[in-house]
């Protein structure tokens, strides 16, 4: 049952094969087997959306995902969307302008979760962008400045 | 010269790392040969431990420890009591602290009674299933009044009761006011349960470099210092020895400063025993069982008013749940006790707490730390009384207030620092006036009306008060270097959890050395850095530390003027210094950065000159002997469905004085924040426990923190009177937010369905609770 699998999987553009075991959490996975410790993992039940990174470009929660499940599969996780150094993504650099993260801990999971909403939705509401963000805990911020990244964003674009 | 950065919304410094995955979490930690731990946590409530049985567990391939309380050996020991008691007279209080693994008996579900140190965090669990304890389940306490009653099962039979302290403190003479008044009002209050619920859960990584014999320990505390000084002492080895780095933290809001959690004690002992390192990480359920909570209280209030609605006394009697153990000392209700009296002139204040044992999770400081209870309390007598008075809400606290010459304001109880509870500063009518004037106070009755027979919408308003006490000592420090770069490093010894610090020190300090904001580099948290300090708590970083940096910053700013007076041959008020270069007077091509400055203040040949340093370096302390009060008004407007229960917070206005802002982007995230989990203690989020001491909701899918859809945008006004207290005039604001949101949403819910006669006595509520008063007072109504 617990017997390694092989994986075929794409992270942020580079291919990776690993022998995993099919318990394995997509999460764990990232974290601890890729060192890819940008993606957080706040409840492991699929709640708090930290957790989330894009599977083929959509946002799914990886504490729910088996990462036999992500086998053939492109994966972009938060450390993809600038690179290391670089500038850094017009929505990292709206979360910066307008104070949307204090811990920064759920931050990953929202940024996440907002990258194919706004790539679907380039010029959201503001109900539209908090139904979105509903899916997402944040326990310092009260989402009000998270709503203002998320309209600078759009704006910007 | 200045660059005005305090003051300014300066953008955050941190978060660059922060959005980008590249800060440093402490599960993020991974070290070559990293073992993993999973505990095996108690199912009962309250029982007795017949027998264990690990064989099973420790035969488990992968498996490299199963430690069971025996197995700690002398290691095993009580915590240490964190805060002593008061010294207050008549004062009864009974210190047990928690184990690190429970030996003979279990006391709350979720106590940790095995220690599985694995391979992995999957093998670890595995091992869990592997372990059979023999428990004899005994009678739960799980009510605070039945916790006292005289047949009740004792949690802790040494002391032949479950009365954890009992605190007794009086000002002037309350049934003589009584006796004097035109009105007493008297009610019951019950305040309960709710999460910190920091989206980090806890961890602890710990390795043992047996080489340099130092120990080194990543940690999710609010106070890594302290962690450092009682490991050291626990595992006999010297301070220096032990380096604990709380790196960045998934916010904390109280429960990551409880000292010491189990894991803390157990990790960094299992890393030197079994010479690996060793890392465990709280998971969400576990988090819910075995961090700590807050907030079940229940007062027995009474308020003596005279004919124009002046407040005589305030009597209350309370009960203060402290949960299995009491680590903590008496911070919570003592808060409680003192904040009760808020922003009023109250003469005569006679206050008594009990402080019990249940079996539930320990309780220490959530966000708030018994104020709000305190808040909510007086808030809901004002309210009450200004009913059988015929008075507005607004009406009888503008009557109450305590002068704005009245100040400093002395009372004659203590405060949880065990300083005289003494507010420093204040200024309160001007924030009601504030409020009401954001809110729309004079326009909204016409608005409810309007609504209500136009739309079929019921709204309702509500304005509260409270003041919180901020800022307090012991100490911190701080200290400033310049490097040969020119860039500057500030080291403090808080930690950290989303405040801000990183940019908020380095406004302080930018503008005593006069250098770009994003030049000076803060570090907090990692006591290699800087080893003197306490910790986050009692909003007190920006205050206490950043004090500190100010201090430190001064210093090494004098030093500049000295070493570049020397340099260039000139007097120290001969010096300018601006824009990160100091030159002679008059002669900018003279100039030098302060990068070479530092070089030549470190010299390899010559002499430092007697009675100086070198370097451009300085620490310095702050340690204010009393803490500076913060105060504010909260006013907020609420549509509820009497149909359905559900309620709606439309608006929400916070006049705010937290006297000078060093950035005020970041205080209003602070109160925004606050706010939310404020909305959330009132109407979402309750820990409900069954009569067996067992927790019902230890989920996220099932105890619901506010989302995106629940909070609404915050509509503040700062206020800014100085705190006399320290140099920068500055309050503590973390806090603030959460404190009276509850008084206010009851007030504004009341409002809302007048014909109802609502009296609201208890936080949280929720939909259902709601809908249920809803029905007793229909029904109060028709008979």
């Amino acid at each position: 049952m617990t017997a390694p699998v092989e994986i075929t999987l794409g992270v942020n553009g580079e291919t990776h094969r690993r022998a995993v075991e099919p318990r394995l959490l997509l999460s764990d996975f990232l974290r601890h087997h890729l060192g890819l410790t940008g993606t957080h993992v706040g409840c492991e039940h699929g709640v708090c959306g930290a957790c989330t990174v894009l599977l083929d470009g959509e946002a799914v929660r990886s504490c729910l995902v088996f990462a036999v499940q992500a086998d053939g599969h492109q994966l972009t996780t938060v450390e993809g969307l600038a690179p290391a150094g670089g500038e850094l993504h017009p929505l990292q650099q709206a979360f910066r302008d307008t104070h949307a993260l204090q811990c920064g801990f759920c931050t990953p999971g929202f940024l996440m979760t907002l990258v194919p909403f706004l790539r679907d939705h380039p010029d959201p509401g503001e109900e539209e962008i908090r139904e979105a963000l509903s899916g997402n805990l944040c326990r310092c911020t009260g989402y009000q400045n998270i709503v203002e990244a998320v309209r600078l964003a759009a704006e910007r674009a | 010269m200045s660059r005005g950065y305090v003051g300014k919304g300066v953008r955050r410094n941190e978060d660059r790392r922060l959005l980008t995955g590249r800060a440093l979490f402490v599960d993020d930690v991974s070290l070559e040969g990293m073992l993993h731990v999973a505990f095996l946590r108690s199912d009962h409530a309250h029982a007795r431990i017949r027998g264990i049985d690990v064989s099973a567990a420790r035969a488990r391939p992968g498996v490299a420890a199963v430690y069971t309380a025996e197995d700690l050996g002398e290691y095993w020991q009580p915590g240490p009591l964190l805060v002593p008691p008061p010294p207050v007279e008549g004062l009864v209080f009974h210190p047990v602290t928690q184990v690190p693994l429970a030996k003979d008996k279990v006391r709350h579900a979720g106590e940790p009674v095995v220690m599985v140190v694995a391979e992995s965090r999957y093998l670890a669990e595995d091992a869990l299933g592997d372990v059979w304890v023999d428990y004899e389940p005994l009678d739960a306490v799980v009510g605070l009044e039945a916790a006292l009653a005289p047949d009740a099962p004792l949690l802790h039979e040494q002391l032949g009761t479950n009365l954890a302290a009992f605190v007794p403190q009086q000002h002037g003479d309350y049934h003589a006011a009584k006796a004097e008044a035109h009105l007493v009002v008297s009610r019951r209050f019950h305040y309960d349960r709710g999460a910190g619920a920091a989206l980090e859960n806890r961890a602890v990584a710990a390795r043992w470099d047996a080489r340099a014999e130092e120990l080194t320990i990543w940690d999710t505390t609010q106070a890594p210092i302290p962690i450092r000084n009682g490991l050291a002492r626990m595992l006999g080895l010297l301070e220096s020895q032990v380096r604990v780095v709380a790196p960045f933290v998934g916010g904390g809001f109280g429960p990551k400063i409880m000292m010491f959690y189990p894991e803390e004690v157990l990790v960094p002992w299992a890393a030197i025993r079994l010479g690996r390192p060793v890392k465990w990480t709280e998971d969400r359920q576990e988090n819910f069982y075995a961090t700590t909570q807050e907030r079940s209280q229940i007062h027995d209030a009474e308020a003596a008013f005279d004919r124009d609605g002046r407040i005589l006394g305030i009597y209350d009697r309370f009960l203060h749940d402290t949960g299995a153990y009491a680590p903590y000392g008496l911070t919570i209700p003592i808060n409680s006790q003192c904040t009760l009296l808020g922003p009023y002139d109250v003469p005569n204040y006679d206050s008594e707490f009990r402080a019990v044992f249940t079996n539930r999770t320990i309780v220490t400081p959530v966000r708030g730390a018994g104020r709000q209870h305190g808040v909510f309390v007086m808030e809901r007598l004002l309210d009450i009384a200004a009913r059988e008075l015929g008075l507005t809400p607004v009406e009888i606290r503008r009557r109450n207030y305590i002068r704005h010459d009245d100040f400093p304001h002395q009372w004659k109880i203590l405060f949880q620092d065990f300083a005289p509870l003494w507010y420093d500063s204040g200024n309160y009518l001007p924030a009601l006036e504030k409020a009401l004037e954001m809110i729309g106070w004079d326009a909204f009755p016409a608005e409810r009306e309007r609504a209500r027979r136009e739309e079929g919408r019921r709204l309702g308003i509500g304005v509260v008060s409270y003041v919180e006490g901020t800022g307090i000592g012991p100490y911190e420090g701080a200290r400033v270097t310049v490097e040969p770069s020119g860039r500057v490093r500030v080291a403090t010894g808080l930690g950290t959890q989303g405040q801000g610090h990183y940019t908020a020190f380095a406004q302080i300090v930018a503008d005593a050395l006069d250098v770009d904001v994003e030049e000076v580099s803060v570090v907090t948290g990692d006591t290699r850095e800087f080893g003197w300090g306490t910790g986050t708590f009692a909003s007190r970083g920006a205050v206490v530390a950043g004090s500190a940096c100010f201090a430190a910053a001064a210093a090494v700013r004098a030093k500049v003027l000295a070493v570049a007076g020397r340099v260039f041959g000139v007097a120290e008020d001969e010096v300018e210094l601006a824009g990160g270069r100091v030159r002679p007077r008059g002669a900018p091509e003279r100039g030098m950065g302060l990068g070479e400055l530092s070089l030549l203040a470190n010299p390899l040949r010559g002499a430092v000159a007697p009675g100086s340093e070198p370097g451009l370096e300085a620490t310095a302390y702050f340690g204010p002997d009393k803490g500076s009060t913060a105060s504010g008004v909260h006013a907020v407007v609420v549509e509820v469905d009497p149909e359905t229960a559900m309620a709606k917070l439309l608006r929400y206005v916070v006049v705010h004085d937290c006297g000078k802002l060093i950035n005020p982007v970041i205080v209003e995230g602070q109160v925004q924040g606050g706010v939310a989990h404020g909305i959330g203690n009132a109407f979402y989020e309750q820990l409900h426990y069954d009569e067996n001491g067992q927790l019902l909701n230890a989920s996220f899918a099932d105890y619901l923190l506010p989302t995106a859809l629940d909070v609404p945008r915050v509509e503040m006004a700062h206020l800014e009177t100085p705190a006399p207290m320290n140099p920068l005039g500055i309050k503590g604001v973390g806090e603030a937010g959460c404190i009276p949101t509850g008084a206010a949403f009851a007030q504004a819910l009341e409002d809302a369905l007048p014909e109802l006669a609502l009296e609201i006595r208890e936080i949280p509520l929720s939909p259902n609770r709601l809908f249920e008063l809803l029905g007793e007072a229909e029904r109060r109504g028709e008979s």
